[in-house]
């Protein structure tokens, strides 16, 4: 790992060895095992049948006792009825499902121009044109109904997952045990991969939205309580004393002078919330989650590439757009109106609204009962009507065989694909075959300490004796093959997004419109449904290891673009001038300056690609793998709850591993630099 | 649409609308569950407007088609409409005997799933669909990644198909790929198709490749009871998966237990229907090809089918 650095001060270990000492000697007995490995009895070379403990048995005795004789079900049974009625009540508004309040569908005019009033009165006129012609986007292409569908889950997970996320950051920067008990329970929630949630999501939440918010807000919530508690840690001591002068009480204090001053991390941790939301929308499809996602899927079992690409759009413009509304929501300062202005100019905004609703309503009560007929029999002024209040999938303009024939095109071009077959070929038959088989050649135990000798360098003592126990209860679990296939897939992509992203990251630094550029790039990339260029990439590569870190690689890029840039940017000015005044060239600014101040806020991105590595390449398993999903897939015929989760804790406990010692070596550069 | 009429008919419940439903059937609705294929969207939504003129509540779900069978059993999804043999069999199983779920008998339907080539296959080796002609073309079907072996692209692991074991059986010259998924195994049969490319995957009928794809299922040794249990079933006598797969699987139907006593009429409804195959491919063609929405392609298959389905119907009031 490029992480490992030279002229830090080695940790002492025990008994007086230096730390290096003993990395060395981990690092040699990991060669030695693996030259022997021929001579090796088989016990040596794999966890041997009797030290396997009969996990899946227990866990599936525990998880029947607690769920059913204890009655757990009953609890988060009972939550989600709560759930259900505030999703039940939120969908019956956006597209008048059969609840309680029972309002009948809204007009998509009325949605459309009211959430145009809305992007006006928080952020003028290019939000307000963004935030329509993506309603309007999404009426005219025939996805009216989904997208209400997709937002009736969204509109309650987010603001959830918000709020929850800032009260447990809260709580964890109150209190220093609270944080370190809920740290690395996130970071399971992180990473056990998706399938393990698949089962328990239904039993105890109901397969629907109820169980598709949960899931979601299992993945949404820690960013934001990892951004909440960094920005609140790092109110500067002045401010805090003008608060405590100002006389303000301790909720004055939390509300008005620590908030608004940790408000930039708080805006992170929102906007990974509405990425997660909308990232999971087509995932979480498999419990439950109405709209968008399932449609997606639906098009991809039919090869039809083009309609799931038109779907997947509209998610991007979703995410996109509720990132800037909700941005420019907290950024958005009061108004203040002169003593005498009249009640409508001071609620301007809220009688556009009103007008809109009521315009848009009278319309389309001209139309009901009305059968949609096409515009020769209806004429043009109630077709049009008719269109204002409802456009059935017949008159959507979806350009759906339009992309599929573009794309399929494309993709069988002979530049293309001779270009792509010989990738495939080199990639496959000279790099990836070949490592994974020295991989799966090294001993068990070689692996185990190599990896300790890792954690030991980045960490120090503490993440190395962790990361032993956790690899050895990963071997003792016995899928050490198909672990070692996943863990050499993650470590593939991860190293390639960090040679790819890096660089990029630099370019993109050089200016603030490139930096914007750049980010709305990450975005987008972040919430474009992986399974739309999944399927592309099938045809161009195959069922093969490229295809899968491929996939992989679009994820892990995503967060090394973008914390590379904010730790590049976030270099104090002061410093890079004065290396300009000692003459050093571009190169060694980078070099010297910027990249060592950049690496801890960099090694979080490291960490993060790491996480959404595990995370995909279970997911990559919608391809074809051998790896841990593949087992994974296996458990989901006859339902094989125990199984599922030893599986998943293999993964779970080797992310854990990298992500405590990347997390401890940034922590010690932090001080070293002075950051902290 | 009329948003202030039924602003003032507010919470009020739907009034029963027909005998059935004044015949005791709860006015919770029937949580019918859709899953990521043509042929079952189209049939769930077949059935849900079949329930609907019967004065029934209806709600569909999204949901994962092995996980289903949990969510059944605890009552949360009311029905199934598709249990397909072959790939949801070991779901099915488990899930009736940890009880909570009914079968409500089968399809018409027989369903078919085994190796399969599209028609151009065919040209570059002759001697198909006869499996041994397949094992010695298999230098054809050789990709970057299996060597000198032949690639034979299988179903998701969880579809439980033993390809592996049966290429063992039969000392096949093929190496066992499996794709992750149906729009996988899409992907692989439309990018052999620009040049040709001989390619044999696992493939399943009824379906909507047939529409696209013309092709033909290579023949195994055939099915005898017990290939999978006892080796001397089948050529080869010391092996298990020595046979092709059964050509006529079995298509179900299951439901939640209570759905007998809830909503007696659609559970006795739901016992009588029975699809063919020609009436499921129709279903998934209104989709695939014609590019109908699943709700106007029930409709309209209902439309065309009513005399199909009302004696269905009818048997039950």
């Amino acid at each position: 790992m490029a992480l490992a650095d030279q002229d830090q001060s080695t940790p002492v270990g025990p008994a007086g060895l230096s730390g290096s000492r003993v990395v060395q000697a981990l690092l040699v007995a990991a060669i030695i095992l693996t030259v022997l490995r021929p001579w090796l009895p088989d016990g040596l070379v794999r966890a041997p049948e009797w030290m396997l403990l009969p996990w899946r048995d227990w866990i599936d005795t525990v998880f029947q006792y607690v769920t059913f004789d204890l009655g757990f079900i009953n609890v988060t049974r009972f939550l989600s009825g709560g759930l259900e009625f505030v999703l039940d009540a939120v969908a019956n508004i956006l597209y008048g499902r059969a609840r309680w309040p029972r309002f009948e569908a809204v007009p998509w005019t009325v949605v459309a121009s009211i959430a145009a009033v809305l992007g006006y009165a928080l952020g003028g006129w290019r939000l307000a044109l963004l935030t329509g012609a993506t309603f309007v986007w999404a009426a005219v292409v025939g996805q009216w109904k989904w997208t209400m569908e997709t937002l009736s889950v969204v509109f309650v997970a987010a603001p959830l997952g918000f709020l929850l996320g800032g009260l447990i950051g809260i709580w964890c920067w109150k209190s220093k045990r609270v944080e370190e008990t809920v740290k690395p329970l996130l970071l399971v929630m992180q990473v056990l991969p998706f399938f393990s949630y698949l089962l328990p999501a239904v039993i105890f939440f109901k397969v629907g939205p109820t169980a598709a918010t949960v899931a979601t807000m299992a993945y949404s919530l820690p960013p934001m309580i990892l951004m909440t508690t960094i920005g609140l840690k790092k109110v500067s001591p002045e401010v805090v004393e003008a608060g405590k002068m100002s006389g303000c009480t301790r909720w004055q204090m939390l509300r008005h002078v620590y908030i608004p001053s940790a408000r930039s991390e708080i805006l992170v941790g929102l906007n990974q919330v509405i990425m997660l939301c909308l990232a999971m929308v087509v995932l979480t499809a498999a419990i439950g989650m109405p709209g968008l996602g399932a449609k997606l899927l639906e098009a991809m079992g039919s090869f039809k590439l083009g309609r799931a690409f038109e779907i997947g759009v509209t998610i991007v413009l979703l995410a996109v757009v509720l990132d800037r509304l909700s941005k420019a929501w907290v950024v958005n300062l009061p108004e203040h109106f002169e003593r005498g202005t009249p009640w409508w100019r001071r609620n301007i905004y809220l009688v556009i609204g009103v007008t809109l609703f009521i315009v848009f309503i009278g319309l389309s009560l001209m139309v009901s009962g009305m059968k949609p007929q096409p515009i020769e029999d209806a004429g043009f002024g109630n077709w049009f009507v008719g269109i204002l209040d409802e456009v059935h999938r017949k008159e959507a303009m979806s350009q759906g065989k339009v992309y599929d024939r573009a794309i399929k095109d494309f993709l069988s071009l002979d530049a293309v694909t001779s270009v792509t077959g010989a990738i495939r070929y080199f990639v496959n038959v000279y790099i990836l075959i070949p490592t994974e088989r020295a991989l799966l050649f090294v001993p068990t135990l070689a692996v185990i300490f190599a990896v300790t000798a890792l954690a030991y360098r980045l960490g120090g003592k503490g993440p190395a004796i962790l990361g032993f126990v956790f690899f050895c209860i990963v071997a003792q679990f016995g899928y050490w093959d198909r672990a070692m296939l996943t863990l050499h897939s993650v470590f593939m992509a991860v190293l390639l997004a960090v040679v790819l992203g890096a660089p990029l990251a630099i370019f993109a630094s050089r200016s603030e419109k490139r930096a914007k550029r750049t980010i709305l790039l990450c975005d987008t990339f972040q919430t474009f449904p992986s399974y739309v260029y999944l399927l592309p990439a099938i045809m161009l590569f195959g069922i093969s290891p490229v295809t899968v870190i491929l996939s992989i690689l679009i994820y892990t890029m995503v967060p090394i673009v973008r914390y590379t840039l904010e730790g590049l940017r976030g270099v104090p000015p002061e410093l890079t001038e004065a290396a300009d005044m000692s003459g050093a060239t571009r190169w060694q600014k980078l070099t010297q300056v910027q990249f060592p101040l950049a690496m801890p806020t960099i090694a979080v991105g490291v960490n993060q690609a790491l996480v959404f590595a595990f995370f995909m390449v279970i997911i990559a398993e919608f391809i074809g793998t051998r790896d841990i999903g593949q087992e994974m897939r296996r458990t989901m015929a006859g339902t094989e709850l125990g199984w599922n989760f030893v599986l998943g804790f293999s993964v779970v406990f080797m992310a854990l591993t990298f992500d405590i010692a990347i997390n401890a070596w940034a922590e010690k550069r932090r001080k070293l630099l002075g950051l902290a | 649409m009329n948003f202030v009429k039924s602003l003032a008919v507010g919470a009020l419940a739907l009034a029963p609308v027909s005998a059935f439903a004044a015949a005791h059937n709860s006015s919770d609705p029937i949580v019918i569950p859709i899953h990521n294929w043509s042929s079952q969207i189209v049939m769930s939504n077949v059935v849900g407007q079949m329930y609907e003129t019967m004065g029934l509540n209806v709600e569909f779900v999204t949901t994962d088609s092995q996980a289903v069978y949990e969510s059944i059993r605890l009552g949360d999804v009311t029905l199934e409409l598709e249990v397909w043999e072959g790939a949801f069999g070991a779901s099915y199983r488990a899930a009736l005997a940890k009880g909570g779920m009914v079968d409500a008998g089968a399809h018409n339907a027989v369903t078919r799933e085994d190796w399969w080539y599209p028609s151009w296959t065919a040209d570059a080796c002759p001697g198909l669909p006869s499996w041994e002609a397949l094992n010695e073309c298999a230098d054809l079907f050789k990709t970057a990644e299996t060597g000198d072996k032949g690639r034979y692209l299988d179903g998701p692991v969880d579809w439980l198909k033993h390809g592996k074991e049966r290429v063992d059986a039969l000392g096949m010259n093929f190496t066992v790929i499996n794709a992750g998924s149906a729009a996988a195994l899409w992907a692989e049969i439309a990018a052999a198709e620009k040049d040709k490319k001989p390619v044999v995957v696992f493939n399943w009928t009824p379906n909507f490749a047939e529409a696209v794809w013309p092709g033909a299922f290579v023949e195994f040794p055939e099915w005898e009871d017990g290939c999978d249990k006892d080796p001397s079933k089948g050529p080869n006598p010391d092996a298990l998966y020595d046979c092709g797969n059964p050509a006529d699987g079995y298509l179900r139907k299951v439901a939640h237990k209570d759905m007998t006593s809830k909503w007696p009429s659609a559970y006795c409804v739901l016992s009588n229907i029975s699809f063919n195959n020609a009436q499921i491919a129709e279903m998934a063609r209104l989709v695939d090809v014609d590019e109908l929405e699943a709700e106007d392609a029930a409709s309209e298959w209902l439309g065309a089918n009513g005399s199909v389905v009302q004696p269905w119907i009818d048997a039950c009031a």
